[in-house]
């Protein structure tokens, strides 16, 4: 912060100037509209922002969805109703991709729920185990907790490079492996195996957020709890399990919601860690969403938005549920 | 098995006594050492590859520190000669440098008696003298003179999108949340709950519409077309409003009847008190923003408009992958990052656990 006031005196003047300026234009305007109408004033540039970028591009979003053609302005485009969504749905057996028009698509759902199941239930497991360690009675608790909060501040790409390197075939993981006697082998090449590491590595990045949730969820306790408890005679196992474990549930819920939201939205770090593969073994929805509408040869957009609407309508089920399950943890 | 349940059962409660370390204890400090190891592993990996030469990085299994060949300078040659230890026919070794190879057979001299004359060596009767030493043309190389990875252009269009697009998210969310926590307007609720409901929905969800109006705009390959679309934050909207509604009516309305416009309240009374939430926001948008790669990448397709994320992912993404450049930029990425969590690190874990959001 201090860093910051060296450049005070540049950016001051500036600032005193530009302050008063407006102060000056607004004044009169204020006179006119009175007092309380100076809040549409105030609201107005973030609601300009607002309504050109994302209010009116969710509005157009469902006429792209029901547009076909390669142009990208709407005039351009011809209407085909919901000739996207037939697309998208057309599939002789919804369990197996292959039989679908849009294939990959639908390899990218499947890979997404697998992605999701595997990744959101890493992050309650080690979030929780981290977040109760750490609140344990122990040495240099601040450190502790900053070097698994670490990755959560680093970006997806540095991520996967970091990742990429540690992984790659002639990298520092297999020479682990082949000391302690195993094979090394092609990690991000082996479908299973990209998979695992696809999982463990967003895992790895982002435990440490909710790690820190569900800390302050544990904080949050008071504790005369646990001294009525060991009153009552209760064992540790007992305190956990009658005591924490209850208190600590609405908390697990936002954990659990906040993950589950973001992993569906997955895309970055694994674009850059595998690309997608291999074959199409790690290419999730999003990257789907991408690739249709912006990095293809011929650009999709309204396969794209068709898809988009599918990713938006489940992260607002999602969200309801938050929605829900905060007011009742609440209320209660 | 009842010891060991015992042993669990311990390491779940997390009551703070005073007592004895135990099983319970060990078992946490086994975790926070795995974890550590887990965590920063990796990252230290990174930064100690970072300093390995092109040749240093081939080598398999890895040495841990960054080693490089000797380069000795000899008495009647121009260029510098690399260093190895020969070992002779009657069986000593020595230390030569090598003046040239010609297919299994290189011609050694003694650089401490260059005197004495060169002599032959078979290449198997040789080793590398190696030593501890960084690579720091790793880091100076792209700063000058690679012309697929304009290094500083996108640390340039990095720092302008990250610093310019906070400014303008904490002005125009900090002049929203003072009208909606501090003025009676009509239709305030409905704005309000019309910019919260958005607070899940990622630009991920309209890609297509927001690129069209990008597009439309002229913004295309343009700064502004990264900086502007996300400056509406919800969650800035959020967190500024909850903390200036704590922030007492009383105080504005005795600053009007000294005279004071509604703009002077807003910059004067509003901003300095709302500052530690300010702060947060400004610590999340730099995140987001230095961080930011899937906008970015479809709003920018020239070189000299990449951000450093962009210009990172296309240079790793290039057929034969120039690890030791790679390698030595990803660091420089993570770096500010690193710092500002070193400096502010108290700061922005209480941030992101009080208010849930990232």
């Amino acid at each position: 912060m201090r860093l910051l006031s060296i450049l005070d005196p540049l950016t001051r003047p500036i600032l005193l100037l530009l302050v008063t300026v407006v102060d000056r234009v607004l004044t009169p305007f204020q006179r006119r509209i009175g007092i309380d109408k100076m809040g549409y004033f105030f609201v107005l540039p973030n609601l300009l922002i607002f309504g050109i970028f994302v209010l009116f591009p969710m509005l157009l979003n469902f006429y792209y969805a029901m547009t076909g053609g390669t142009k990208l302005f709407p005039e351009d485009r011809p209407f085909i109703g919901l000739g996207n969504f037939d697309n998208l749905f057309d599939c002789g057996d919804f369990l197996s991709p292959n039989s679908c028009q849009e294939d990959l698509f639908w390899r990218g759902i499947f890979n997404t729920i697998q992605f999701v199941i595997f990744q959101v239930s890493g992050i309650v497991v080690f979030s929780l185990m981290t977040a109760l360690v750490l609140n344990r009675k122990i040495v240099a608790r601040g450190f502790f907790r900053s070097v698994f909060f670490y990755p959560v501040l680093l970006s997806p790409v540095v991520v996967a490079l970091i990742w990429k390197w540690v992984l790659q075939h002639e990298g520092v993981l297999n020479a682990i492996v082949e000391i302690f006697g195993g094979e090394s082998t092609r990690w991000l090449l082996d479908p299973n195996w990209a998979l695992f590491w696809v999982v463990f590595v967003s895992v790895w990045a982002l435990m440490g957020f909710y790690t820190l949730i569900l800390l302050a969820g544990l904080q949050s306790i008071p504790p005369e709890l646990y001294e009525a408890s060991s009153i009552d005679g209760a064992n540790n196992w007992q305190d956990f399990r009658f005591v924490t474990m209850p208190l600590l549930m609405p908390t697990m819920f936002v954990v659990l919601v906040l993950a589950l939201i973001r992993a569906v939205q997955m895309f970055d770090q694994i674009y850059v860690l595998t690309g997608g593969g291999p074959g199409t073994r790690t290419q999730l929805l999003v990257q789907y969403i991408y690739t249709t509408g912006f990095s293809s040869q011929i650009q999709l957009f309204g396969l794209s938005a068709a898809a988009s609407m599918v990713l938006g309508i489940t992260l607002l089920i999602l969200t309801l549920l938050q929605l829900r399950l905060g007011n009742q943890s609440s209320l209660a | 098995m009842a010891a060991e349940r015992m042993t669990i059962s311990q390491f779940l409660a997390n009551r703070r006594g005073r007592r004895r370390p135990d099983t319970s204890d060990l078992l946490t400090y086994l975790y926070l050492t795995i974890g550590t190891i887990l965590m920063f592993g990796p990252v230290l990996w990174l930064v100690a590859s970072s300093f390995k030469t092109q040749a240093g990085l081939v080598k398999y299994p890895p040495p841990l520190l960054p080693y490089q060949q000797v380069q000795v300078e000899v008495a009647g040659f121009d260029k510098m000669l690399p260093l190895y230890e020969v070992t002779l026919e009657d069986g000593t070794t020595q230390e030569m440098a090598q003046v040239r190879r010609v297919g299994i057979e290189a011609r050694m001299i003694d650089p401490a008696n260059p005197d004495a004359g060169e002599i032959k060596v078979n290449i198997r009767q040789r080793t590398p003298v190696e030593e501890v030493k960084l690579a720091w043309e790793n880091y100076l190389d792209p700063l000058i003179e690679l012309d697929n990875f304009d290094f500083f252009t996108y640390l340039k269009n990095s720092i302008i999108v990250t610093s310019v697009a906070t400014a303008i998210t904490l002005v125009i969310n900090s002049m929203a949340a003072f009208a909606l926590s501090k003025y009676q307007f009509k239709g305030r609720d409905a704005i309000f709950v019309l910019f919260i409901s958005t607070l899940m929905i990622p630009i991920t969800v309209i890609l297509v519409p927001v690129f069209l109006v990008i597009t439309s705009i002229g913004w295309k390959n343009n700064l502004w077309g990264v900086i502007i679309p996300g400056a509406a934050t919800p969650t800035g909207i959020f967190l500024l409003r909850q903390y200036m509604l704590t922030i007492p009516d009383e105080l504005l309305d005795a600053a009007r009847i000294d005279g004071a416009s509604e703009w002077h309240i807003y910059w004067r009374i509003i901003l300095p008190l709302a500052r530690p939430a300010l702060a947060v926001l400004a610590i999340f948008s730099v995140m987001w923003r230095w961080n930011d790669f899937l906008w970015p990448l479809i709003v920018l397709s020239q070189n000299d408009y990449f951000t450093l994320q962009v210009g990172l992912n296309a240079f790793q993404g290039e057929l034969q992958i120039q690890w030791h450049y790679v390698l030595a930029m990803t660091v420089v990425t993570l770096l500010p990052i690193t710092l500002v969590f070193a400096i502010l690190q108290r700061f922005i874990t209480t941030g992101i656990a009080t208010t849930g959001m990232k």
